[in-house]
This record gives C-alpha cells, sequence and structure tokens, in this order.
C-alpha cells in the first residue's frame, strides 16, 4: 500500500493547516510526520508530501528542503539513532570517549548501522546542552553528563525497550 | 551586583512550567496592564527600558519594533528559539520551565505592533521544549489568553509552535523567515529587512526567547525602574549559560556589568580541579577569546566586551583552563562552521571549510607557518561584507584570535614534525 499519514499525523496535519496563510510552510512538518512514521524520509513519502499540501508544491521543492536540514534522515537508521555531540564543551567534558565507547561496544565505526538495524552512532555539531557535556541524543531524547562507564547500562537499557 | 533574579527566580520549582504555578507567582497581571495601553506606549516603555536583544547582535528591542509599519498588512511575531551555538544552551531553559512567561511577552509584543499571528520557531533537537511550549499554548488558548478577544480586552492573538530541523543558520533571522515559510533556511539580501519585508513578505519582528521573557517584567516595573538594573547602556539582568572547565556548569542569571570571574568564581564555584584560567570565549562561539588577563578585567555587559574587541553575543561563556588544548576546540569550532554553513556564499561554503581543514593539518601535527598564514590570508577574504550573512564573519572570529593571542600553541604542533625530523635523521633514518 502507498505511504499515508499515520491517522495521528493525519490528525496534526489538519490541526496545523489552517496556522500558516502560505500552505509551503507546511514541508518542514510534513516531512517530520513521515520520519515519524517510517524512520526517515524517502522518496514515496515527499511525492505524497507534494501531493497532500497540493499545487503550486512539487517534490523537487520538498526533496531541496529535506536535503538542506540535518534532522531528516535521507536513508534508514537503527531503531535507535545515537547522536553525539563533539563541539567544544563537550569535547572538553570528554566526548571522544563516549563516541569511541558506543563504536567499540557496538562494534560499528561512526556514521554507521548495526547489522541487526537496531543502533546507528552519529556525531554531530552542538545540541545546545553545553553545561550538561557530554550529551548525547538518542531518538528524542537527550542523555546528559555522560560517563564512558554509562554506557553499557544505556545499551542495556534500550535492549530492554525493545524486548 | 552579581546575581539578581528577574526572570529566573522561581525557575527551579518543578511546576514553574505551569499556567497554575506561573500565575501564584504574580503571572499574566502584565498582559492586562499591557492590553490596557496604547501600542506606542507598550513601545516607549520598552524603549525607555533600554532593553537590548538577548540573541546576539544586542540590538534595541523597543527601537526595532518601532520600525514596523503602522499599515493594513498584516504583521508577524516571531520568537526565535533556534538556539544552536556551541557554548549556548540558556534559551532551552527558558522553554522549558518558563514558557507563561514566553507568552505573556508575546503577547505584549504582539499588540505593541499590531500582529495577530506569533510563532514560536524552536530548534528541532529541543523536543522537551517543543513539547513544554505547545502544551503551555493550549493551556494559554483555554484559559483565554491567546486567541480571541484576550481576557475580554478587546485584542486577538494567534500563536503557534514550529519545529526547525538542525540547521544553526536558521538563529539568523531572515534565515528563519525562510525556514518558516517552508524554505532552505538561506539567509535573505538586505534591505529589505523584516520589519518592512519579513514572513511572507510583510512586515515581522524576529525576537530572541529572553528578550521576550524580559517584557513582562518591563511592564510590570515600568521602563524607568527596568532600566536601573545592571549598567547604564546594558540595562537589566543577563541569562548567562557558563560550560567548560568549571565546577559547576550552568544557567544564571546576573545583573549586566557583574565581573566576568565572580561569574566563574561565585556562581560557578571557580574552575574545575583547582586549574588556572587560561581563556573565556564570552559570549558563544563566535565571540573572539579572551586571554585570562583580559577575562580578569571583564565586566559582564556588551560595552565592557567590546572594549576587549570580543562580545556579549548568545551570552554564553566558554571557560578553558591551562589543561584546555587550545589548536582542538578551535579545530572543533571551525568544523561547526563548515557544518552549518548554507552554502550560499563562495567565501562562507569554501573559506569555513578550508580552515577547518587547514587547522586540520596543523591539529594532526602536518602543518607548518605555510598553513597559519594561509588561514589568516583567507580570514581577511571571509569577513566584512563578503557574504549575505555574518557565518562567515563568525567563523574568523572563532579562529583568528585564538590563532593570534594564543601563537606558540599553534606553532609547537610544528615544532613536533621538526624535532621528530631531527631525530629521525639523527638516528640515521632516510628521510
Amino acid at each position: 500500500m502507498a505511504y499515508q499519514f499515520s491517522s495521528h499525523n493525519e490528525a496534526t496535519f489538519n490541526k496545523i493547516k489552517g496556522q500558516f496563510p502560505d500552505k509551503r510552510s507546511l514541508i518542514l512538518p510534513c516531512l517530520y510526520f513521515v520520519q515519524r512514521d517510517i524512520g526517515y524520509v524517502d522518496k514515496e513519502g515527499m511525492e505524497y508530501i507534494a501531493e497532500r499540501i497540493g499545487d503550486p508544491i512539487s517534490l523537487a521543492q520538498v526533496y531541496g528542503v529535506a536535503t538542506f536540514y540535518t534532522m531528516y534522515n535521507k536513508k534508514p537508521v537503527g531503531k535507535f539513532h545515537i547522536q553525539i555531540c563533539s563541539n567544544i564543551s563537550c569535547y572538553l567534558a570528554g566526548s571522544d570517549s563516549i563516541t569511541k565507547g558506543f563504536c567499540d561496544k557496538l562494534g560499528i565505526q561512526k556514521g554507521d548501522t548495526s547489522t541487526d538495524k537496531m543502533y546507528t552512532v552519529d556525531e554531530v555539531q552542538c545540541l545546545g546542552a553545553c553545561g550538561f557535556g557530554p550529551v548525547v541524543q538518542i531518538n528524542d531524547r537527550y542523555h546528559e553528563n555522560l560517563r564512558a562507564e554509562d554506557i553499557d547500562g544505556l545499551i542495556a537499557a534500550l535492549r530492554a525497550e525493545v524486548h | 551586583m552579581a546575581e539578581r533574579l528577574l526572570l529566573t527566580k522561581y525557575i527551579d520549582d518543578p511546576t514553574s512550567h505551569t499556567l497554575e504555578h506561573y500565575k501564584s507567582v504574580g503571572g499574566y497581571e502584565a498582559i492586562r496592564k499591557a492590553l490596557s495601553m496604547a501600542s506606542d506606549e507598550i513601545t516607549n516603555t520598552v524603549k525607555e527600558s533600554g532593553l537590548r536583544g538577548r540573541g546576539g547582535a544586542g540590538f534595541p528591542t523597543g527601537m526595532k519594533w518601532s520600525f514596523i509599519p503602522k499599515t493594513d498588512k498584516p504583521k508577524y511575531l516571531i520568537c526565535n528559539g533556534d538556539e544552536g551555538e556551541p557554548g549556548t544552551f540558556k534559551d532551552r531553559k527558558l522553554l522549558e520551565n518558563l514558557p507563561h512567561m514566553l507568552i505573556e511577552g508575546m503577547v505584549i509584543a504582539a499588540k505593541a505592533i499590531d500582529c495577530h499571528q506569533a510563532y514560536i520557531y524552536i530548534r528541532g533537537e529541543f523536543n522537551k521544549g517543543i513539547d513544554i511550549v505547545s502544551k503551555a499554548v493550549d493551556e494559554a488558548y483555554a484559559a483565554g489568553l491567546l486567541g480571541k478577544n484576550i481576557l475580554g480586552l478587546g485584542f486577538d492573538l494567534d500563536l503557534a509552535v514550529y519545529a526547525g530541523a538542525g540547521a544553526y543558520i536558521c538563529g539568523e533571522e531572515s534565515a528563519l523567515i525562510n525556514s518558516l515559510e517552508g524554505r532552505r533556511g538561506h539567509p535573505r539580501l538586505k534591505p529589505p529587512f523584516p520589519a518592512i519585508s519579513g514572513l511572507y513578505n510583510c512586515p515581522t519582528v524576529v525576537n530572541n526567547v529572553e528578550t521576550l521573557c524580559n517584557i513582562p517584567h518591563i511592564i510590570n516595573m515600568g521602563g524607568a525602574e527596568y532600566k536601573k538594573i545592571g549598567t547604564e547602556k546594558s540595562p537589566g539582568t543577563r541569562v548567562f549559560s557558563v560550560s567548560g572547565q568549571v565546577n559547576r556548569p550552568g544557567v544564571y542569571e546576573i545583573e549586566l556589568g557583574t565581573p566576568l570571574l565572580e561569574l566563574i568564581n561565585v556562581q560557578c564555584q571557580g574552575m574545575k580541579d583547582g586549574k588556572k584560567l587560561k581563556a573565556v570565549i564570552p559570549g558563544g562561539s563566535s565571540a573572539p577569546i579572551l586571554t585570562a588577563e583580559e577575562a580578569g578585567t571583564a565586566t559582564m555587559d556588551f560595552e565592557s566586551i567590546a572594549s576587549l574587541k570580543s562580545m556579549l553575543g548568545s551570552g554564553a561563556v566558554i571557560v578553558l583552563s591551562e589543561d584546555a588544548d587550545l589548536v582542538e576546540t578551535t579545530y572543533r569550532l571551525a568544523s561547526f562552521y563548515a557544518h552549518e554553513s548554507c552554502g550560499q556564499c563562495t567565501p562562507c561554503r569554501e573559506g569555513t571549510h578550508w580552515v577547518k581543514d587547514l587547522l586540520g593539518k596543523i591539529r594532526k601535527g602536518k602543518g607548518s607557518q605555510k598553513e597559519l598564514d594561509l588561514i589568516l590570508s583567507l580570514s581577511r577574504n571571509m569577513e566584512g561584507g563578503t557574504t549575505i550573512c555574518p557565518l562567515a564573519d563568525a567563523c574568523v572570529m572563532a579562529v583568528r584570535p585564538t590563532i593570534q593571542k594564543f601563537t606558540s600553541e599553534f606553532t609547537s604542533r610544528f615544532k613536533q614534525i621538526e624535532d621528530s625530523l631531527t631525530n629521525q635523521e639523527e638516528a640515521g633514518v632516510p628521510a
């Protein structure tokens, strides 16, 4: 079956579409709808967005927006997207050891997804939690003041969420 | 001076984000007063207070509002909550803990500029903040504090929350407007400025979260009383986010004009592990670095920091101890600007990456004076109006002063190679 918004996202779409005088403003929220539904933004989802928003929004315009913003995943990521802040304050607090810790424990390199599709590890720029570094964002949640010795427990907690 | 709590007085209460708590401590009283005032009267009160924008540029807020023309065109108010500069995290705290203070400030600002549709643009990573602010907006609608005929005082305002998607450049107001219009976050050529042609080509004011949180206090106290706080040219308090090598990093509200060392030694309880202070970046990653000696003379107000050829910027203080590797920290900052360049202007798109690569070479002990000279030469071509927005300038300010003030940290990396070659030659290893 072709992609369509989940019922929750459909309801949100109907709620927000009156908030903007120009319907083009709906592109960013709709890209989030697709990402929440399937984990990333694919061509089919982008085509659907262009169709739902309607003329004059084209697939090219939706694609142009999606590719500009880093938070839209253009390819599938693991069930848990582990994003480690590597900028100045987190670096000073020891973020390199956190990145290495996650990669070593999961047996993958930065930017890769584990073979069981459970984990993707990425290094990102500032997450805006500089006083509480090192900080890691896993899906929608921040984990602050992390230490290398916390990583085992964190991965175990993520595993427990699945089982 | 020191700690003076205006915005953050109740921020540690676990219920500070709720309407009930906010009202219990006098919240939404300013709205009643302001909605009974004429628009110009509100703007004049803010002008009288001397409030300067808390996002980065420090432009006088009342003056910014007064640029909005009195036309029949719709006017828009946007709260800039796209906080993303390394070191900066104070708006996140305000969004998560004081959403009703922000909403109240926005209703008053909207009345001042005759706006009936406003938006809060929040960086996409701040899921918790987005959720809390969205719930606060719903609460405010239900209580008659937003929507039609607010509190029966004849003013209408709709307010919506909009999530960004991970582009730092969207903190620049014209890029933010493009993003809110559903476009790539490309900064716009100015003029026209947003006050004349902003969101949907209509007059628009973009104010920072902390700026808008100050508004209810200014209305409650009166402009003249507010101006007594802080210094003559930098009135009020400022919420600073302090990170780096201090004992207690965090978010602190202090009166403007407080000595920088007092912020570090009193609020943040001194340097981590008793180390010596080496340097301070006083206003977000693009603020030129201060040596420990300069930091010792600085007070936290726009003028003092400007006199040291730096800036108060986004209110982010990054503290570096004698242990800090400034080649590495500068490389990380250059990497940030290279990553976040929107790509519109060649000096920025090419320059930021080039600077990052050159620093990368030095960092690995593979650089020489040639690379350092090239960075300084490149810097001159990236700054001072060669680009649409100041991102390239920001990269230069994050890099050049550090190289100039701490040259030996960079040149000592060359020496490692020379020493290593000399040692190899002495050991008979062929070059």
